[in-house]
């Protein structure tokens, strides 16, 4: 442990922005596949997996991003690091604007910036050595000598808990699949980078295997200094881990906002219905009415104006017409919803701007 | 049979036996289970879960060996012929599956599916058959049935396709239902949906049904009973009350609180540290001792027995009792 401390301070050397400036911050990214639609002589059409997206995470916090299938959190995490291009928006690391002449290139940008997804097994090449695995990010991004990578290799072994001695020279379908997202993890560190985006890390892992990488991952951001982006559909697990939330739905954000904030008191009808349709955990409290009826429409044509009106109860003929913007209500709390908003036409609209609490 | 449980399993153990080793998949499984109850069995993958429920429809392969008996209806099918085990599956017991995209033909339309099953079993006509697969959807809620019939499974959504799974299940008016981690491939908003709706057709037909899961928030909101299963035995069981309050055995314990129930945001979560043993190399004792807090030199001698600790509230631990005792 001891031994990493030499990295931690080359961490702090790299910091441009100051403690204030935000990590990471995302000004409306954008994302549309296209896609033929309607079989093969179908027409044209587009997915808008992310469709104007905005946030900004703070250093040395963790911000996690919730929702369903379809609703772009995978895309998001994938755009943030240029593994597919986004069509339009600004990403800025640290102050500098990514692939921008005066900014941080793509490639720069990862060695500060890696991510842990969801299959353990596919993200892992079979033929390698879990040695050479992780050995293999800093001998080629970094130049960092054969032996002084395996001895790098070996500490992050360490540091996930994996005896190198033990694990160092197997391959990755010897391993468990909780043995093998602790690899995925380490990898992603071999390149000590400030930010890590978790991709679903620990969904497919049984639960008490969850707990102990959620551990790890607490551990870790401690020791290194690490800020995370963490995706996941479970909303336990998020509420465990973030500061702060940011609930999608159908390429749009539609609520973000401090953790406690956001579990307490959520505003947006999609996110109330998204906490209310949590198994209760309790025999003599179960569920009695589904907050929601139906699937998430399909990405292909979402709905005109809001995009959640579909399955709204409260949804009116302004929500049709208007896309409601991701507004601030008080506090750090933002919600884009027509009744958030005083005047906005709605007929539950709020008289004024609501008050902190 | 009159009076007779919907489903009796004694004493099942399944082996899957290989060249070099044995892998003792379940070890010694008893319940029974009458009309209109529900019993959810919990447990993380490799505990054993899938194979009881796939061995309760003699649905392994050859190669595994099965001891036990296992009752439908006071029928015993430990022997059964396999035209007698056509008869009963999808008729008498029936199952649903995770993933309902394997789980479905994809060549013919769910409608068709449906139909050909009630043919098959019951020897009506089809054009009859159709309106019960017809009737059957409007039971699942899904929305304009009729066209949705004529759908490919491919066409569906996830959550229409479970339904549209349920449905085919139920088209025979099964006595026993087994789902296999029915929700665990959905959205949560959606997840919420097909669980109340197995909770409604299971009382509204008064079906027997096993749910097997490894998510403790689902089996809390079906299960009047819940089984812990961990390396292939029921290591706590009891009404879903008991065994979600009082967590006689520590495994059930480890794993309440691996899924974060009532964590502080934020806390170190307790682990349970270690991972399930091999199942082709059991210790001799009890199976969890080597990852338990409690254990005691006692607990390595042989596997603890079954004791019980109120109704219907069973648990294989030698400690549980003291356990109990102390107000958690």
């Amino acid at each position: 442990m001891t031994a990493l401390r030499p990295d931690l301070r080359a961490l702090d050397a790299r910091d441009r922005g100051g403690p204030a400036q935000p990590l990471l911050l995302v000004h409306d990214l954008k994302k549309h596949f296209p896609t033929r639609g309607g079989g093969f002589f179908g027409a044209r059409e587009t997915v808008q997996a992310v469709d104007g997206v905005s946030f900004a995470v703070a250093k040395g916090t963790t911000l996690g991003i919730v929702g369903e299938s379809g609703c772009g959190k995978s895309t998001t995490a994938r755009l943030l690091l240029h593994l597919i291009e986004p069509d339009a928006g600004d990403i800025i690391f640290d102050g500098d604007a990514v692939g921008a002449p005066d900014g941080i290139s793509v490639r720069d940008l990862r060695l500060q910036m890696q991510m842990v997804f969801q299959d353990s097994y596919s993200s892992l090449n079979p033929r390698a050595t879990i040695g050479d695995i992780i050995a293999f990010g800093p001998r080629t991004a970094k130049r960092v000598s054969a032996g002084a990578a395996r001895e790098r290799a070996d500490r992050l072994l360490e540091q996930v808990g994996l005896r190198p001695s033990l694990f160092a020279r197997r391959y990755p379908h010897e391993l468990s699949g909780g043995q093998r997202q602790r690899i995925n993890i380490a990898r992603a560190l071999a390149l000590e980078p400030r930010l890590v985006v978790l991709d679903e890390a620990v969904s497919a892992l049984d639960k008490s295997v969850e707990a102990q990488i959620l551990n790890l991952l607490a551990d870790l951001r401690r020791d290194l200094g690490l800020t995370y982006l963490f995706i996941s559909h479970d909303l336990n697990v998020v509420r465990h881990v973030s500061d702060r939330v940011v609930v999608m739905y159908l390429g749009r954000i539609v609520e973000a906002g401090e953790v406690a904030a956001i579990f307490r008191r959520p505003r947006h009808p999609y996110t109330q219905a998204l906490l209310r349709a949590m198994p209760s955990m309790d025999p003599d409290r179960r569920t009695e009415t589904p907050p929601l009826t139906g699937d998430p429409p399909n990405p292909i044509n979402p709905p005109s104006g809001c995009r959640f009106r579909t399955r709204c109860a409260f949804a009116e003929s302004v929500c049709e017409r208007v896309s409601p913007r991701l507004d601030p209500i008080g506090g750090d709390h933002d919600v884009a919803c027509h009744m958030m908003v005083p005047g906005s036409g709605h007929s539950r609209a709020v008289e004024q701007q609501a008050a902190n609490d | 049979m009159i009076n007779a449980p919907a489903i009796a399993v004694e004493n099942l153990t399944v082996r899957f036996r290989q060249r070099d080793r044995t892998i003792h998949a379940v070890n010694g499984v008893s319940f029974s289970l009458a009309r209109g109850e529900v019993l959810g069995i919990l447990g993380e993958s490799g505990s054993g879960k899938t194979v009881s429920l796939r061995a309760l429809m003699r649905l392994l392969p050859a190669y595994c060996e099965i001891e036990g008996r296992i009752a439908i209806d006071g029928e015993d099918i430990t022997a059964a012929p396999l035209s007698r085990l056509e008869e009963l599956r999808g008729g008498r017991i029936a199952m649903i599956f995770q993933e309902p995209v394997t789980a479905l033909d994809p060549v013919f339309t769910v409608g068709e599916q449906i139909a050909e099953t009630i043919v098959r079993h019951e020897g009506i006509t089809r054009r009859e058959a159709w309106r019960r697969a017809l009737d059957l959807f409007e039971r699942v809620q899904i929305p304009s049935a009729k066209r949705r019939l004529a759908a490919y499974p491919h066409e569906m959504s996830g959550g229409m396709r479970q339904r549209a799974m349920i449905a085919l299940a139920l088209s025979c008016k099964p006595s026993v239902l087994l789902a296999d981690e029915p929700t665990t491939a959905l959205d949560v908003t959606v997840q919420i949906q097909i669980l109340l709706l197995l909770r409604e057709l299971q009382r509204e037909l008064g079906m027997a049904v096993i749910f097997v899961t490894h998510d403790v928030g689902a089996a809390a909101e079906i299960s009047d009973r819940l089984a812990v299963m961990y390396a292939g035995r029921f290591v706590e069981t009891g009404s879903a009350r008991d065994v979600l309050r009082k967590r006689a055995h520590p495994y059930t314990e480890g794993l309440l609180a691996a899924n974060l129930h009532g964590a502080e945001p934020g806390a170190r979560l307790t682990t349970i540290p270690g991972a399930p043993p091999n199942l082709a190399a059991l210790p001799a004792g009890c199976s969890f001792m080597p990852r338990c807090a409690y254990a005691l030199p006692a607990c390595h001698d042989a596997p603890p027995p079954a004791r019980s600790y109120g109704p219907s509230h069973v648990a294989c631990c030698l400690r549980a009792a003291e356990r109990l005792a102390v107000p958690a």
